[in-house]
């Protein structure tokens, strides 16, 4: 009973390590083909579980998936509206040292990202100081007028940030973009998690994974933080736009976890500048609101006013200091890609600091010299739109035909403020099971981080892989899948090795 | 036999948590928490006799399928078949099924696999289903009487047991020194403690944000949590009465005026009381009069 029984099946299992690492950095594996020091106790186990048994854990994993209704609903599919998300089951491993680095960049980006959404609002130092020209902050599609002059509780705008990273070819980790929109995913990333734990439970012990399970504690801690001043027992609800969102597993999972109700716009009113919760025992106040819908459809007495998923009177009431939003109405401002290639300038404006992780580098097409080299290397660029997200509105210029170029070219032309461009990034590949052997696909690193009295960023996040071979593109709505995130401070044992040890600047060990 | 089965449930539940939250802090060496499980069943001592080294598969093995320890699981789900064998007449035969599946489940499993494929096979969770499955089938096969008030009130009993031990087993265990409160660890295994009791979800929509105090309350004292002391001893206190048609207020033998009298120390008590009392010594003493109402009921009711 005491360890896994040596049958001779197990010995001859050399198949699932046959591995083709490609011209790409990988998470798992050294360029030399071994892995690093801190993936080995996950080579073993694949290599001792074989491809056979491998395969019927992650049909277990599926099925459990699936009876637990962790699922996604896609849209204009009429025949199968039910999806898991599709996961795969060797974890991405990141190393304890590595993931320090990226929590104190990640706590610095959201402290200047929140600085200047406050800014935006109010002051405009950072137009002032001549950084953004005041059209682009104007011209972004979340900035909201009616937001002009709001303090909201504590100065705190951004509560929720996603912000994407990921690895290039040269193993440097770079942020991609910053999803300050209700980013979606991280009840995904926790059932993964509990479904891992029994995937690889003898693995996972060895392994010194860092948890993330107290994510729903800590999220209900910041929304009572944020609730307004002078309320001992703040009552918190998740708003969502309905069970027919492609989200909504995500909502109803959050809100069950933290005990908060869940509430679609009908459930609540506004009446005396408060917000009220309907219930079979008349009318409760609700002090914080986790909206999952966007701003343009919160209110439609300020915003769209044929908003069916929205409360009326609601900034009435937000302005009127009763009931906080979470993230604040107008935090959109910060997830338009344009302004994202500003965040390094806020870093250095707001908090005078250098950032700690780098942007990857982006063409302005709204700048003239910048659209012209952009459209003289479409072929060559990854263009998309500031506006979109989920992998719509882009362009993959060496995966694209001529005619999308073309497109696009004329797209970029007629509203270049609309666009920016980036170099089609070689992002890192990690293993992912494909019927009984291992191939290498892109993978990106989506953390989460809460921002209430102190910042909280729970070690790992969802890692988003292209399951389709060869793809770049990561969001679960183009074909993507997930893994579980490992941060792994390994065998203390190891703590000697010096490969380990001896890294002042993690960065340039990184990966490859 | 319902307390059995009860007991079986409760195992799987433990266990479950356990093997969750020993992979959330893996600075814990050795056994580790399985000492804590271990006092909760109150069978450390047994188990440092049975298994001299005490890892954690020892641990496992020894809670779930060891045929020689009387509160394995195996032992249990042993004893409740045997149970059921002897009143077979007056089982419905859905209820005898499910009784002998679940045995055999159990049994099928103490043979075949090891620890790492029984969490693959989702071992644990069929017990934990086919645990509460039983309720379902007792109401909605059994005709209402004797028979039925009986199984519930094992059932009752037993989770008045339980609830209270995980409480008073984990609670010093996890107050936190001062700088720890409100940290992320801190928060996991309050979590975690309410977990083994089924009550976090409760627990949630009750309070919120998790605090010793609340998570004490609830265990002990909700009136709404299908475990908590309070609300078990109640419902208990009604099936016995039930059997011989106690009025509220009076009682016909020693079971029914020490089960009335627990109920009503339980009915009116406050948490803050229990605090000045001191927690371990009240739930000590309430375990010890749970055990003399079963004592009081077999002398009453059954032994002649």
């Amino acid at each position: 009973m005491s360890s896994l029984p040596q049958t001779p099946e197990i010995t001859q299992r050399s198949k699932v390590i046959e591995y083709d690492l490609g011209q790409f950095c990988d998470e798992m594996y050294m360029p030399d083909g071994k892995p690093h020091p801190w993936a080995l106790g996950l080579q073993e186990t694949l290599n001792a579980l074989g491809s056979r048994r491998l395969a019927k854990r992650q049909d277990a994993a599926e099925r459990a998936l699936f009876d637990m209704g962790i699922t996604f609903n896609v849209y204009n599919d009429e025949a199968a509206t039910e999806k898991i998300f599709p996961i795969d089951l060797i974890p991405r491993l990141v190393r304890g040292q590595e993931w320090d680095h990226i929590e104190r960049g990640l706590h610095q980006r959201v402290r200047a990202l929140n600085a200047f959404i406050h800014d935006v609002y109010n002051e405009q130092r950072i137009v002032t100081e001549g950084i953004i020209p005041v059209e682009t902050i104007r011209s972004a599609e979340g900035f909201l007028e009616p937001c002009i002059g709001l303090t909201p509780p504590q100065g705190i705008w951004c509560h929720i940030t996603g912000s994407d990273l990921v690895r290039d070819e040269r193993g440097a980790l770079m942020v991609l973009e910053d999803n300050l929109r209700c980013p979606s995913g991280v009840s995904y990333a926790l059932a993964n998690r509990n479904q891992m734990k029994r995937t690889f439970p003898n693995l996972f012990r060895s392994s010194r994974v860092r948890p993330i399970s107290h994510y729903p504690s800590m999220l209900l801690q910041m929304l009572n933080q944020v609730a307004p001043a002078g309320n001992n027992r703040p009552n918190a609800a998740v708003l969502t736009p309905g069970k027919y969102n492609s989200a909504y597993f995500e909502h109803s999972y959050l809100a069950r976890k933290m005990g908060c109700k869940l509430v679609e716009g009908g459930d609540l009113v506004v009446e005396d500048e408060r917000v009220w919760m309907r219930t079979t025992m008349g009318l409760q106040p609700v002090d914080v609101i986790y909206r999952r819908i966007d701003d343009k459809f919160l209110d439609p007495e300020v915003f769209r006013s044929d908003s069916m998923l929205g409360v009326k009177g609601l900034m009435r009431a937000y302005r009127a200091g009763n009931v906080s939003l979470v993230n604040a109405p107008g935090t959109g401002v910060a997830d338009d890609k344009l302004i994202y290639t500003y965040v390094p300038d806020m870093i250095r404006l707001y908090l005078d600091e250098e950032p700690i992780l780098p942007n990857v580098e982006t063409y302005r097409c709204e700048d003239k010299a910048q659209r012209q080299h952009v459209l003289a290397n479409l072929d060559k660029l990854v263009v998309k739109a500031v506006n979109e997200a989920g992998g719509y509105g882009m362009l993959v210029g060496p995966h694209a035909t001529k005619a999308e170029r073309e497109k696009f070219a004329e797209l970029i032309t007629h509203a270049p403020r609309d666009y920016i461009a980036q170099p089609t990034l070689q992002l890192s590949r990690a293993p992912v099971l494909v019927e009984d052997h291992l191939e290498g696909r892109h993978v990106d690193l989506r953390p989460y981080i809460l921002l209430g009295s102190e910042v909280v960023v729970v070690p790992g996040g969802l890692t988003r892989v292209a399951l389709k071979k060869g793809s770049l593109v990561v969001n679960s709505s183009q074909g993507g899948g997930s893994k579980d995130t490992w941060v792994v401070d390994g065998d203390p044992a190891m703590d000697g090795d010096p490969a380990i040890a001896a890294d002042p600047d993690v960065t340039d060990v990184a990966s490859c | 036999m319902s307390r059995y089965l009860e007991r079986v449930q409760s195992i799987a539940r433990l266990i479950d948590v356990q093997d969750q939250l020993g992979m959330d802090q893996p600075d814990t060496p050795g056994l580790g928490k399985w000492e804590a499980l271990m006092r909760t069943t109150r069978s450390y001592e047994a188990f440092e006799k049975a298994y001299p080294e005490a890892t954690p598969e020892d641990a496992f093995r020894f809670l779930t399928f060891d045929p020689e320890q009387p509160n394995s699981m195996f032992s249990c789900m042993t004893a409740a078949r045997e149970n059921a064998r002897s009143i077979r007449e007056i089982l419905t035969s859905e209820l005898w099924q499910q009784v002998n599946e679940l045995y055999h489940t159990i049994r099928l499993a103490s043979s075949e696999l090891n620890r790492e494929d029984q969490l693959q096979d989702r071992f644990l969770d069929k017990v934990k289903t086919s645990g509460l499955s039983f309720s379902g089938i007792v109401e909605g096969t059994m005709a209402s009487g004797e028979a039925r008030s009986w199984f519930r009130l094992g059932q009752l009993i037993e989770r008045a047991d339980q609830t209270p031990r995980i409480l008073d087993v984990k609670y010093f265990v996890l107050l936190p020194s001062p700088e720890d409160v409100g940290t992320p660890m801190d928060q996991i295994q309050w979590a975690g403690l309410l977990r083994s009791a089924s009550a976090l979800q409760v627990y949630r929509g009750e309070f919120g944000a998790i605090t010793p105090r609340h998570v004490a309350e609830l265990l002990l004292f909700s009136h709404i949590f299908p475990r908590s002391a309070r609300y078990c001893i109640r419902e208990a206190d009604q099936e016995l009465r039930s059997v011989l048609g106690t009025q509220i207020g009076y009682f016909c033998n020693p079971a029914e005026q020490l089960l009335g009298q627990v109920n009503s120390q339980l009915q009116y008590a406050t948490i803050d009381e229990v605090f000045n009392h001191g927690l371990h010594e009240y739930i000590d003493t309430l375990q010890t009069q749970i055990g003399l109402i079963g004592q009081r009921i077999d002398q009453s009711y059954f032994s002649n």
